[in-house]
């Protein structure tokens, strides 16, 4: 019985990340339009996009290999995954002991390594083009996310989701100067890694300014579908990391009964909706950077991450 | 010492470490100075801070003598310095900004490794006030290295100074002679480079520093 329970609970989450994820991305957008005062599309004009990808004509490009095929579904797999393993509104989930912080950044690698090879497999030069850009991105990115979890993993003394969320909830956490800046860091490489607007625009196809695009731009149908699933999947996986590690509020451990769940799920809708409409906010107030000015605004992640390690290091070894 | 009270002195201390770095990010001289006025106020704050839990009032004097001198009236002296000789559109293009933070990352944790060891078994907050100050101070000297503006390389040398601060506070402070002396040879050194800025831009037509590195080569 309890089994079947915590089974259903965990599938719930499953499902829920992903019926949330193209309402989040509807949400975000709307409220763009709004910032600008336009009227925008409707909040949920991303799942009949998707449905019309889906229903649409797979054109698959002459020279493009297996892997072009096998791709989308592999991304959109490991980014599944990894977004149903952060906690949303339950921690210790049937599935908790495989949420591990080092588990998700390495399925999140996965993606991103099978979408550089993706882009490059049909060999048009902007998917290589869009590749190389991408990797250039990554190899501060990646870093940057491995030391943030390592800050984490010091402070809670474990890199299981649970685990922290439940220590950054106890009174023990005290007031820790790492924290503040492995947020800054952690909100940098979520904006670089789902390519939100500094670095780039998730809603251009200008040549010389597009990554994500660029990888995708031979894509159609209900391969074209997977990927943007996956990629709406990740924006909601990184609110989701940033809402359980820094805002764990309304979290209930996973036997706390109904009322409970609820109450965390109306808190994790609360929490998804404000931080949607900071990052609304945020992109209408910033431009897009020029793209060898990115290393830059990414290093700067690395910076912190790498200073809020040394400052827990030494705060713990006095 | 209440566990709150040190880690609230640890997140100022830490945050000049960290203002130190963005002292490192900024290109433009405007913003540059800005930071070092920003740096100062964390000192000040961090030295306040210190003096309540440490119990030492002389030290919300250094903190006064911080807050007026370096985080008004220098950057004040520099921004008008700065003004003067038009050179405030000036982009420094030095070595790019990601190998500059690594290095000051590198420098970072040297400091901090060296002082852990150094300091056993001295007082915790003196501990920590010594790693984090060297490490400013290392940092004000990578600033200096990487920067060929004469303005620049006199913002380094100030924040250099800054980590000095800090590594007397910990300390319980200089004493109050050696304080104020401390703050008025920073001033009259202000006045003097203030002085061989213009004496330097007058001779070059310009205050890149490698431009005085040129003239010896072509004496010779």
């Amino acid at each position: 019985m309890g089994l079947i329970r915590d089974l259903s609970i965990q599938i719930s989450q499953m499902l829920a990340v992903l019926l949330l994820a193209p309402l989040l991305t509807g949400f975000i957008r709307k409220a763009k339009a709004r910032l600008l005062r336009r009227q925008g599309p409707r909040l949920l004009q991303p799942y009949f996009d998707l449905v019309k990808l889906v229903r649409k004509e797979a054109v698959v490009a002459q020279s493009a290999s297996w892997l072009f095929r096998v791709a989308p579904y592999i991304i959109f797999a490991t980014t599944w995954v990894a977004a149903s393993l952060v906690p949303t509104f339950a921690t210790g989930l049937l599935f908790n002991w495989s949420a591990d912080l080092i588990a998700i950044t390495a399925l999140l690698g996965s993606a991103r390594f099978f979408l550089a090879l993706a882009g490059m497999d049909v060999g048009t030069s902007f998917g290589g083009l869009g590749s190389s850009r991408e990797m250039m991105f990554a190899t501060l990115a990646e870093p940057a996310l491995i030391m943030i979890v390592f800050t984490l993993a010091l402070i809670a003394r474990s890199t299981q989701l649970s685990t922290v969320a439940g220590f950054m909830l106890s009174p023990a956490v005290g007031l820790r100067v790492s924290l503040a800046l492995a947020l800054i860091a952690l909100v940098i490489v979520a904006i670089a890694e789902n390519a939100r607007i500094p670095v780039d625009n998730p809603s251009t196809h200008l040549e010389l300014t597009m990554v994500h695009e660029a990888m995708v731009l031979e894509y159609s149908g209900r391969h074209l579908a997977m990927i943007e699933l996956s990629s709406q999947l990740k924006l909601l996986l990184y609110i989701s990391l940033i809402a359980c590690v820094f805002v764990p509020w309304g979290l209930a451990p996973v036997a706390a009964g109904f009322s409970a769940h609820a109450i965390g799920a109306a808190a994790y809708v609360g929490k998804l909706a404000g931080a949607g409409f900071l990052l609304a906010l945020f992109e209408t107030t910033v431009a897009k950077m020029r793209v060898f000015r990115v290393p830059d605004f990414i290093g700067v992640a690395l910076m912190l991450a790498l200073l809020a390690t040394l400052l827990r290091f030494m705060s713990r070894g006095l | 010492m209440d566990r709150l009270d040190f880690d609230i002195a640890h997140m100022f201390a830490g945050g000049l470490v960290l203002v130190s770095f963005m002292l490192l990010y900024q290109d433009r001289l405007y913003a540059l100075l800005n930071m070092f006025a920003a740096q100062a106020l964390v000192l000040a704050v961090s030295v306040a801070w210190q003096a309540y839990i440490q119990d030492a009032p002389h030290l919300y004097i250094t903190a006064a003598i911080t807050l007026i001198f370096k985080a008004i009236v220098i950057p004040l002296a520099l921004h008008r310095i700065v003004g003067r000789l038009r050179i405030q559109r000036q982009v420094e293009t030095v070595v790019s900004t990601v190998p500059t933070m690594l290095a000051g990352i590198a420098l970072v944790s040297l400091s901090m490794v060296v002082m852990l060891r150094v300091t056993q078994g001295a007082d915790v907050l003196a501990r920590e006030d010594l790693a984090f100050a060297l490490s400013v101070v290392l940092l004000g000297l990578l600033m200096m290295v990487t920067r060929s503006n004469a303005v620049s390389q006199v913002v380094g040398f100030m924040s250099l100074e800054n980590g000095l601060i800090l590594a007397a506070t910990g300390a319980r402070g200089m004493p109050l002679v050696v304080e104020i002396s401390v703050a008025f040879s920073i001033l009259i050194a202000l006045i003097v480079v203030g002085i061989f800025l213009f004496r330097i831009r007058e001779r070059f037509d310009s205050v890149d520093l490698h431009a005085l590195d040129g003239s010896k080569v072509n004496r010779i």
